[in-house]
């Protein structure tokens, strides 16, 4: 239940988020969903990507810090409120969100809250157990 | 190995004498064929003749780069044009170059003191030496050839540079001992890494490191990435090149090759000589060298002497590494601040490898200080507040080292310039 998310740092200038997306178009790496946390000096872009190993690999290669690691996925209706209720959850079964980013799939009136926990595992058992249906690795990458 | 046992065993009574005399002969030299020095002398109501003693010298005025810029290319000549075999220079980055003309005299000397120093590093005729200090008017690649050729080692003078090959060298003929500056073999090391390197499985044993200042911790860092023993040495153009003074294999401070060139260290403000053990500038007489000898040159590097006899069986005089430079000094604020002391520091953080630059910069009249430190895999993390953490440990670290605040700013890996000689450290933008 847990998704491989890429991290990769990139100094606040000009091109830099350029670099970056032309290494993932080069090597035909499609990006589901990203987001760039940001200071003055630098940035953390992350990513959900169809094929995270091989993303890792030729960011590095390019010369990037890249880091790989785990958000958890929750498939949410398309609708008003729904962020909440989950906040709401987690917040009541005292689990800490560090940060969150989400997309709306286009086949269906989904939509997907990618979350990054302290704790993923007693987030995946918490989610899971009320009612929430959890993407796996497996569904990501082929969205 | 000692290469001179009866020169750098010397007892201190004797090599005192040698010193005394070829001072004498020196002074005396200088006063009769460089116009230069017969005016500073006369100025400075300085007799020859009252050179008796060694403790003489400190009535003896000083030499300092200007004076060398100002009588480019040929003022300090003191043997005659035709003595004169090659030439060396200084870059000239910051202004007219600093002259080196050897006789062959000089070069039978420079040959010698580089022999002493490969052999601090305990290389013999089974070496195999692959010199990747720069040939031509640099006086790094000519002057370990020289000693190199001395000692009958195998010399490989591939010169700085083309790194691929260096290592393919390498791992070909099988070095032993690497000469380049420090952060080029730090450069070898990463770019080996990449390329499937295992250093600890190559015969290269020990690295003679100079030209540009460098830390113990970037030696631990060195010896660690290369499996080498690093050993500091060190020398300058204006004096003869490298082989002025170099670390035994106890790697406890430099011994200088003090029958040739007389270490003495000053307050830099006053002139004034101070004892062993104190902190000031190095200032050198090059006692035997007939082209373009020198008076006490004002090296602008920051060090102390020390007498204490060598476990290695040295007598001569050691010098702790390069502390500062007289004239790199940051004044931040009111402060004096070392690279030096900033590596340092950078040294004792988890995560952090010896890559940065700093920047110093002039708002609203005020002098900021910015440390850019290198992203490495380690030190990297997912999160904002910890890579922010991570900024304010080393901040507070600076702060208690330097005693001025400096911004630290986290950059993307190679992000600072590394150039294939030495590394530019410092930005200063408040010149010019």
């Amino acid at each position: 239940m847990q998704i491989q998310q890429i991290s990769v740092f990139l100094e606040n200038k000009p091109g830099r988020l350029a670099s970056v997306a032309e290494v993932l178009r080069d090597n035909k790496i499609n990006i589901r969903a990203l987001t760039i946390a940001d200071t003055s000096d630098f940035g953390i872009l992350r990513m959900i990507v169809n094929k995270p190993e091989q993303a890792h690999e030729v960011l590095k290669r390019a010369g990037f810090t890249v880091k790989q690691n785990v958000v958890v996925g929750v498939e949410i209706d398309d609708r008003e409120g729904v962020l909440y209720d989950v906040m709401h959850l987690c917040d009541q079964r005292g689990l800490n969100v560090e940060y969150t980013y989400s997309f709306v799939e286009q086949t269906s009136k989904k939509a997907v809250l990618f979350l990054r926990f302290e704790d993923p595992q007693k987030a995946i058992e918490v989610l899971g157990a009320s009612g929430y249906r959890l993407l796996t690795d497996e569904e990501v990458r082929k969205l | 190995m000692i290469w001179n046992r009866d020169v750098e065993t010397l007892d201190r009574a004797s090599l005192a004498a040698v010193q005394r005399e070829r001072l004498r002969s020196l002074v005396a030299r200088i006063y009769e064929r460089v116009g230069f020095y017969r005016k500073k002398l006369d100025a400075a109501a300085a007799k020859p003749a009252a050179v008796r003693d060694l403790k003489d010298i400190q009535a003896l005025p000083f030499t300092d780069k200007a004076e060398l810029r100002d009588t480019y290319p040929y003022g300090l000549l003191a043997a005659d044009p035709r003595e004169i075999v090659e030439i060396h220079t200084s870059s000239g980055t910051t202004g007219k170059p600093v002259v080196d003309a050897y006789t062959a005299g000089d070069l039978d000397v420079w040959s010698e003191v580089m022999a002493r120093t490969l052999a601090m590093g305990d290389t013999t005729v089974n070496d195999v030496v692959q010199n990747a200090y720069g040939y031509g008017l640099f006086t790094g690649g000519l002057g370990v050839h020289y000693g190199a050729r001395r000692i009958g080692a195998n010399l490989i003078p591939i010169s700085g540079g083309n790194t691929a090959r260096q290592l393919a060298i390498m791992r070909d003929f099988g070095t032993t001992v690497l000469t380049c500056t420090p952060s080029y073999s730090l450069y070898l090391a990463e770019v080996g890494r990449e390329e499937g390197m295992d250093f600890a499985k190559l015969p290269l044993r020990v690295g003679l490191f100079g030209a540009e200042p460098w830390s113990e911790n970037m030696r631990k860092e060195i010896e660690a990435q290369l499996h080498v023993k690093a050993i500091d040495i060190y020398g300058l153009t204006e004096i003869i090149g490298p082989g002025v003074a170099s670390e035994c294999e106890r790697q406890q401070m430099l011994h200088i090759c003090e029958d040739h060139f007389y270490p003495e260290i000053i307050d830099p403000a006053t002139g004034r000589v101070l004892p062993d053990g104190e902190k000031g500038e190095l200032v050198f007489t090059t006692l035997t060298k007939e082209g373009t000898p020198l008076l006490r040159y004002r090296t602008r590097d920051i060090t102390y002497l020390d007498r204490a006899p060598c476990g290695c069986g040295r007598t001569s005089v050691r010098m702790h590494r390069i502390l500062g430079r007289t004239d790199d000094m940051l004044i931040i604020r009111g402060v004096n601040v070392f690279p030096s002391e900033v590596e340092h520091v950078l040294l004792h953080v988890e995560g952090v490898e010896p890559h940065y630059q700093i920047v110093v910069e002039r708002r609203d009249q005020l002098d900021c200080l910015e440390v850019q430190v290198e992203m490495t895999d380690d030190l990297f993390s997912d999160e904002i507040k910890n890579l922010e953490h991570k900024e304010r440990e080393i901040e507070a670290k600076l702060a208690s080292a330097l005693l001025v605040h400096a911004k630290v700013k986290l950059v993307e890996p190679k992000g600072i310039p590394r150039s294939e000689g030495k590394a530019k450290r410092i930005v200063d933008k408040r010149k010019g």
